[in-house]
């Protein structure tokens, strides 16, 4: 769809959080004409979201957030001074990999082109099936906090937090002094994890302040009257038509809490699919157990028109994002003629140093938090895997045993992945319950194929793009997916979402 | 099911959500004004029938689906709240059946 169409900037960078911001910024700064699309309305992504909203008007909500959240406002400020074109509140529903973009927002939808694509759309909540995720009261935990800094809403129901990891504790945090506790932190890092992690102790060390500050965050909740229950297994959410209770095993001993809030949260994963989408390659990360788009140094990728940057492509957190953010932008501008490499590497020094020395944190919080197995491939064959479409782990195996190898083959069988979400919820788990019942690496499973749109675009939206016969016949079966792979367009004529 | 801290000072807008008038801060999304109530329910599953409500909040996870102003499908964590704005919780798969 690219190949014709002259290029409207030399640089389209996809998301607003702290590696977009970087990217944009780096790259406007050496000349390169740069447009950061993204679907909020102000810049900040997931982790500074509503940054410049709370840091000019809300000094309740900033004391609450917190030091780390408030760096965001800079970042925010470098953004908006560095000229970049900020098309806010739109969504990119098509990407290929010679920088062709669909994109649909506030105007409408329409087709543009850029000289280079950066790619720095961050990190979502690993999903965790377990027995009534679905229901009403089960949330994820960085909803929770989406809330807050959006909203400025807090829990006022009995609470309870499930999960692994640093924000779990960073939130817990934040609901204390928000005056708003959850009752308790069911913890799920397996027991084991930690002999695993000490011998990466040390690397870790250049990060001590950071160490000891989440040691500061536990005891201040604890002394809230915040229960925090370790070596949590097991857990089921039960309720009639809402979430009643949560039930969940320590060492064997059956135990159960009443709530009406659970607040899950099994650390975070890449956003894989855009960049796949457009052709790169992604690769199984051991480690993490995520998929991740294959990068070098500076972000690029097995595309030559696309790099990747941030949480996107391996999680490293915000600072190592904002960093992998302005190295990428750095290289556009080197790629796309506007300084010579001597020129880049030297304003690219400080934030290789950065990502150096934050890779020995991420190594250890990786080992200490790596999930359990039990919430990577749910032992129990009813739990439902695929929301959407409600597939179960017990169907999956089911047609594992049939022969079928992979996750495409899967969805055919039984529509998981076939439903709005387009597998984003239940892929990992799906791979790696297949993975499981064929005794293989995931790897060797794959993941699931995603097909433009990728997000909601509806048929009046495309007939309306100006002068755009042509190419919607050359994207060919666009809203209703193709081969029966998939079903994307969510808002098409018949309306309907299955 | 979610309380705001604080509201002196925002401008409200009126929505209506499945019929009845509620007063939110403007600037708000869909999903948060529903998650501020005692219902947070936003739809029925296609499949199965039963309730669902909001869960990510960052536009992947496709629960939140409402009719707004008619329109079937739409995320409500990703649509902001206007003045007069009607929300409907979806049946099912949507379009037309609310």
């Amino acid at each position: 769809m690219s190949g014709t169409r002259e290029p409207d900037c030399d640089l389209a960078v996809i998301g607003g959080g702290p590696a977009g911001l970087a990217a944009a910024a780096a790259a406007a700064a050496q000349g390169l004409s740069t447009v950061l699309i993204d679907e909020q309305p102000v810049p900040g992504g997931q982790i500074y979201r509503n940054i410049e909203g709370i840091s000019g008007g809300r000094p309740d909500l900033a004391r609450i957030l917190g030091d780390d959240y408030g760096y965001g406002a800079g970042l925010a400020q470098a953004f908006r001074a560095s000229g970049a074109t900020h098309m806010a509140e739109t969504a990119v529903w098509e990407l290929d990999g010679a920088g062709g973009l669909g994109v649909i927002g506030p105007e409408g939808a329409r087709l543009m082109r850029a000289r280079r694509v950066i790619v720095a759309v961050g990190a979502m909540e690993r999903p965790a099936p377990r027995p009534g995720w679905t229901l009403p009261g089960v949330m994820a935990l960085g909803a929770c906090q989406t809330l807050l800094k959006q909203a400025g809403q807090v829990p006022d129901v009995p609470t309870v937090i499930v999960g692994s990891g640093p924000l779990v504790f960073l939130v817990a945090k934040q609901l204390v002094e928000a005056g708003a506790p959850p009752r308790a932190i069911l913890e799920t890092t397996p027991r084991s994890n930690m002999g695993r992690a000490v011998g990466a102790l040390p690397g870790a060390l250049g990060s001590l302040g950071d160490i000891l500050k989440g040691l500061r965050w536990i005891g201040q909740i604890k002394r809230a009257g915040v229960v925090i229950e370790k070596g949590v297994e097991g857990v089921r959410f039960t309720g009639d038509g809402a979430l009643a209770r949560v039930e969940y095993r320590i060492g064997g001993a059956e135990k159960s809490r009443d709530a009406a809030l659970a607040l899950v949260h099994e650390g975070v994963v890449p956003n894989y699919q855009l960049a796949e989408a457009a052709g790169c390659q992604v690769v199984w990360d051991e480690v993490q157990l995520c998929w991740r788009t294959r990068a070098d140094a500076w972000g690029a990728t097995s595309q030559d028109a696309i790099a990747v940057a941030g949480d996107c492509v391996g999680i490293g957190g915000a600072l190592a994002a904002e960093a992998a953010g302005r190295l990428a932008g750095l290289d556009a501008a080197h790629r796309l003629g506007r300084i010579d490499a001597a020129k880049r590497d030297s304003l690219a020094a400080e934030a290789h140093r950065t990502i150096a020395r934050l890779a020995g944190v991420r190594r250890f919080l990786d080992l200490l938090y790596r999930p359990a197995e039990e919430v990577l491939a749910p032992p129990d064959d009813d739990t439902l895997l695929c929301r959407c479409e409600e597939v179960t782990a017990g169907e999956i195996r089911r047609v594992a045993g049939l022969g079928c190898p992979g996750p495409n083959q899967a969805k055919a069988f039984t529509r998981a992945g076939m439903g709005p979400c387009q597998g984003r919820m239940c892929g990992l788990a799906v791979s790696t319950v297949l993975a499981r019942a064929r005794g293989v690496p995931v790897a060797e499973v794959g993941h699931y194929r995603v097909r433009p749109p990728l997000k909601p675009v509806t048929v009046d939206q495309l007939a309306d793009m100006a002068g755009i016969e042509a190419e919607v016949a050359a994207l060919g079966g666009l809203p209703t997916g193709s081969d029966g792979d998939a079903e994307p367009a969510l808002e098409t004529e018949g309306g309907g979402t299955r | 099911m979610f309380k705001r801290l604080h509201e002196n000072g925002a401008k409200k807008v009126r929505i209506f959500v499945d019929g009845a008038p509620t007063e939110v801060p403007a600037g708000e999304t869909v999903a948060a004004a529903l998650l501020a109530g005692d219902d947070v329910h936003c739809r029925t599953s296609s499949v199965s029938g039963e309730k669902r409500a909001p869960h990510c909040l960052i536009g992947v996870c496709f629960e939140c689906l409402v009719e707004v102003d008619g329109q079937p499908n739409r995320q409500a964590c990703m649509t902001r709240v206007a003045d007069g704005m009607k929300v409907r919780r979806q049946q099912g798969a949507g379009g037309g059946a609310a």
